[in-house]
């Protein structure tokens, strides 16, 4: 997929801009706080439906304006020119447009522009909570097919039920615990099938994130150990047991998973009437890593971190891949974190994708061939001037 | 704030379903502004139906008598109910023409987040119903979101001891979407290929 046109109308620090981008690399360079990462976040926001640094629209509409607008003309793999259109609004709905047409859902539109963003936030992924690798598994998995979304938040909802519910009737006593019971029974079911089906989902996309992860690592570490990525679940050993037996197939039947989660939830279930919460579930599991025989997190050092950060999403790249178009690759501010080694191994990285949006403070620090642009902020709004294309060298 | 009367207009306004404030706002002095014969009209309709419509006794339907023409149709088949959460419900299924048996209106959907539990619901009516009447299959066509499908799992354990055949609308609804909002054929469809639920 091509991003061929970008228009910003009072987003962040553009009053307007409109861009042509070309095939191959684009580096945007210009001092920090000029408006690089803005033009990524914007790019980005059209992709997911969210920004990577800030929840909500509100903070990505220019000051002193109530809307913003960001359009993006693309090509896909088979030539197939779309437009997707997003209205952002301080306070009110957003509105979001494919191809001329008002969408229902603004979930509809996430994936029509597939991209890639790499910024220094997503050290978090190996530093951070596990949170924080299952926010990075949704993400790639909303944007790998959009049904996964609307699951997940299902998920969330009948979760905030069921530990409301747990909260409440968590003094019953006698026969008023007993009705509790069957009512908690009826939202239990709607976590274990919810909740199987995004097991199934994000254990299908570690494995096919394992070998890619593994490859793009070499390809930027120094020394080349082995990386894993495993999936584990907090309904404990029976899951994990039923991944090592069904490790043919990528994807993970999801009856048994229902089955050993619907066991889980039996087990816990004491604790979880006397605590007042859910104990078991997508939203207590766990993507682990490990670099050679050592958990990454904890362990690894901070060129390894970044490394290992960046393999994974350069991963995605192709998991995204797998069904569908080729995504856009966006990476922020990324070079300057690396040593001249890996920015090279980076750069020849880069040359398997088709596009690729860099933002770079020094543009000696990337290495990559191609279009630049210089990004700078004039009386508080940003300015992009495209080079003249250089001649190949 | 406004004065008295507006203010208690606005307040009035703002408690209605999708109304916010600012709409709120702008309802009340476009009523302001409407000639008399027109507000009378509008108040006159919302006390009527206050006056004339009620629920029905047996199914919970909105009715102008005891019970609502569907109960009282001789035609309507006794042995199958179907359970919805709304009035609007049975207004979108009736619009279907598939159906041909009963009906049996909730009020709601089970939520434990807006203090909705089961007893809030017309689930012990439902029960008595089920024990008094001939019914032989209850379809549930609770919304397809998650209190819906709680709502739905809830009755199906309610009801294993009961000697009834329950089954549920089969999806092909739009996700986390209304019933109210599913267009007919669809509606149609998932009648004819409900599942059965429980078991
Ligand atoms: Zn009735």
């Amino acid at each position: 997929m091509q991003l061929r046109h970008l228009e910003l109308v009072d987003v962040r620090s553009y009053d307007r801009a409109s861009l042509d981008l070309p095939v191959g690399a684009t580096v945007l360079v210009g001092p920090n706080a000029q408006g690089k990462t803005n033009l990524l976040e914007a790019v980005q926001r059209v992709a997911t439906g969210g920004s990577h640094r800030v929840a909500g629209d509100g903070p990505l509409v220019r000051v002193g304006e109530e809307v913003g607008l960001i359009r993006c003309e693309l090509e896909t793999d088979v030539g197939r020119r779309r437009r997707v259109e997003v209205e952002i609004g301080t306070g009110r709905r957003t509105r979001t447009r494919v191809d001329g047409q008002d969408v229902r859902r603004a979930a509809e539109a996430i994936g029509v522009l597939r991209a890639v963003l790499f910024a220094p936030e997503d050290l978090t992924i190996v530093r951070g909570d596990p949170g924080d690798r299952r926010r990075f598994l949704d993400e790639l998995l909303s944007q790998r097919r959009p049904a996964f979304a609307a699951a997940r938040a299902d998920y969330d909802r009948a979760l905030r039920q069921r530990n409301q519910l747990l909260k409440r009737s968590r003094h019953l006593s006698g026969s008023a615990s007993e009705a509790a019971a069957v009512t908690i029974a009826a939202w239990t079911e709607q976590l274990v099938t919810l909740g199987s089906q995004l097991l199934a989902a994000r254990i299908a996309a570690v494995r096919t994130l394992a070998g890619p992860v593994d490859r793009c690592y070499r390809d930027l570490a120094d020394r080349p150990e082995t990386v894993g990525v495993r999936y584990r679940s907090s309904a404990g050993q029976v899951v994990d047991e039923l991944l090592e037996e069904a490790d043919q197939g990528p994807v993970p039947a999801v009856a048994p998973l229902a089955q050993a989660l619907a066991g889980a939830y039996q087990e816990v279930a004491g604790e979880e009437r006397a605590r007042g919460v859910t104990l078991v579930g997508p939203h207590r599991d766990e993507v682990e890593l490990t670099i050679g025989a050592l958990p990454a997190k904890g362990y690894a050092s901070h060129g390894e971190a970044w490394s290992l950060a960046l393999a994974l999403k350069l991963a995605t790249f192709d998991v995204l891949a797998e069904v569908g178009d080729r995504p856009v690759v966006l990476l922020d501010d990324v070079f300057a974190e690396l040593d001249t080694t890996r920015r090279d191994r980076l750069a020849a990285a880069c040359e398997r994708f088709d596009q690729v949006l860099v933002t770079a403070a020094v543009e000696a620090d990337v290495p990559l061939s191609g279009h630049r642009i210089d990004v700078r902020l004039v009386d508080g709004v940003t300015r992009l001037e495209p080079r003249t294309r250089e001649l190949p060298s | 704030m406004y004065e008295g009367a507006v203010q208690d207009l606005i307040d009035e306004l703002g408690r209605l379903p999708g109304v916010g404030p600012k709409s709120a706002q702008r309802i009340a002095f476009h009523l302001l502004q409407i000639d008399g014969p027109d507000a009378q009209r509008l108040a006159d309709a919302i006390t009527r139906v206050k006056d004339t419509i009620r629920f029905c006794a047996r199914c919970w339907n909105v009715s102008e008598a005891e019970e609502c023409r569907i109960c009282q149709d001789p035609r309507r088949d006794p042995a199958v109910l179907c359970v919805v959460e709304e009035p609007r419900d049975v207004l979108a299924i009736e619009r279907t023409r598939e159906y041909r048996g009963r009906y049996h209106v909730l009020g709601g959907a089970i939520s434990p987040i807006d203090g909705v539990g089961p007893e809030e619901l017309h689930i012990r009516e439902l029960l008595a119903r089920v024990g008094e009447e001939p019914v032989e299959e209850l379809i549930i066509a609770t919304n397809p979101n998650v209190e819906g499908e709680a709502t739905a799992s809830y009755l199906s354990r309610l009801l294993t001891h009961h000697d009834v055949r329950v089954t549920r609308l089969a999806s092909g609804l739009p996700v986390g979407g209304d019933l109210d909002y599913a267009d007919e054929v669809t509606l149609g469809r998932a009648f004819v290929g409900r599942r059965e639920l429980g078991a």
